[in-house]
């Protein structure tokens, strides 16, 4: 049998996923990452983003708009601002976000432009990968 | 003594009031186990956050460079006060017992010679506040069209506390709302929200440092999760006020139904009195004027 680590999947509102996997991927800042078993500790904020999990032959997808995601001891724990399972997501989906980030781009504070900017530019390199 | 019509209409509008009132309990009932449910459900969310938290701030405690969120402005002149409340009433003291720690929160530090801003969530702490503390208002928020205190409103509430904060309008923010126990008991709580309250004990139960490794950095990361944990708590202190608000309606409604029914046994018997007394006064007429005519 392969050997599994703990994956958890929560936004603030509830728990969206527990379970074991064999290997996650995680849209990390500066890029995505898999954990796999006996990860090093591991602590990294997230850009938008899917999160795929990987168990033998089945995957499953979600999307994360941010947060954080912390790996030890063989558990991953994703804390995500925002998230739903991958099949919600739709061109309206990120079309409606990328207006909201626009928005937050406009308010936002001067040191926090560069952080709003970068969401906004990464939400539109979503946009080009999601079916109609 | 009333007469008996006049008895019998208000039998009956305490009976309707009873009604309600145990209608209310009911809604109030079914509502606590949905409150509930949504502060169970965020419950590990905000463990997680803590614990990371309570990581990093280990780390970066003393250090110069630590985000202002998190080591405060320096200062301690200007308080802002959030007086997290409910939209509406009928729920009891759940209203005024935390509207009565906010201001006696306010008046120590008016009279320790700081300044005092209030911002208020919710309608009912607004109502209260004002009478007294109009001169401090710098905002409210009205929760007033949700149903459900989502995520997004918390935020939103962040946000606006964020904004205030980088312009340099307060130097300390405390949230008060009320915790909840139990439908019985639901305690008001004061909370620090910046300086964020870390717990950042060495000697804490978990005994364990893990070593991380961050992307991109600790500071950075840090920078990025005060925010979001200021958010969380106030995520928190709402739900936690959903919760504690319709517990307390849920007693006080089951106490106004206790009473209803009290007062309501109370005029049946002085109803069947006088109607008693009304039957007896006519026999003896009868009977009188039945003597008076055979003498």
């Amino acid at each position: 049998m392969a050997e599994t680590l703990n994956f958890e999947l929560v936004s603030p509102e509830r728990k969206l996923a527990s379970t074991e996997a064999e290997a996650v991927t995680i849209p990390g800042m500066l890029g995505d990452l898999t954990a796999m078993h006996n990860h090093a500790p591991f602590l990294t904020n997230l850009r938008p983003g899917y999160v795929v999990v990987r168990n033998g032959t089945s995957e499953e997808g979600y999307f994360v708009t941010g947060g954080f995601a912390e790996i030890s001891n063989n558990a991953v724990s994703v804390l995500a601002e925002e998230a739903v399972e991958r099949s919600a997501v739709n061109r309206a989906f990120i079309e409606e976000k990328i207006a909201r980030s626009e928005q937050t781009l406009a308010d936002a504070a001067p040191a926090r432009k560069q952080a709003a900017l970068q969401k906004l530019n990464d939400y539109k390199a979503l946009l080009g990968q999601v079916p109609g | 003594m009333p007469n008996l019509k006049d008895l019998k209409n208000r039998i009956s509008s305490v009976k309707s009031t009873r009604k309600i009132t145990s209608a209310m309990k009911m809604v109030a009932a079914a509502k606590l186990r949905r409150a509930q449910e949504a502060a169970e459900a965020a419950r590990p969310y905000a463990e997680r956050m803590d614990a990371v938290l309570a990581n990093l701030a280990r780390a970066a405690r003393g250090s110069q460079t630590a985000p202002r969120l998190l080591r405060g402005t320096g200062a301690e002149q200007v308080h802002l006060l959030v007086v997290a409340t409910a939209e509406r009433g009928l729920c009891g003291g759940f209203n005024s017992s935390i509207v009565r720690l906010a201001k006696r929160a306010a008046d120590k530090l008016i009279g320790a010679g700081k300044t005092v801003k209030i911002l208020t969530v919710g309608k009912k702490g607004r109502e209260q506040m004002r009478r007294d503390y109009a001169q401090y208002f710098i905002g409210h928020v009205d929760h007033g069209g949700i149903r459900r205190i989502g995520y997004a409103d918390a935020n939103a509430v962040a946000e606006d506390i964020l904004a205030r904060f980088d312009s340099g309008e307060f130097d300390v923010a405390t949230l008060f709302y009320s915790e909840f126990r139990s439908v019985m008991s639901q305690i008001p709580t004061e909370q620090r929200l910046i300086p964020a309250a870390v717990d950042d004990d060495d000697d804490d139960a978990s005994g364990t440092v893990i070593n991380y490794e961050y992307e991109p950095d600790e500071d950075e990361i840090l920078a990025d999760l005060l925010p979001q944990n200021l958010a969380v708590q106030i995520f928190r202190g709402l739900l936690e006020n959903g919760a504690s608000e319709q517990g307390a309606r849920m007693s006080a409604m089951d106490s106004a139904t206790r009473n209803a029914g009290d007062m309501i046994d109370r005029l049946t018997i002085q109803y069947n009195r006088s109607r008693q007394a009304a039957i007896t006064n006519e026999l003896i007429e009868i009977i009188s004027g039945a003597e008076a005519l055979q003498g």
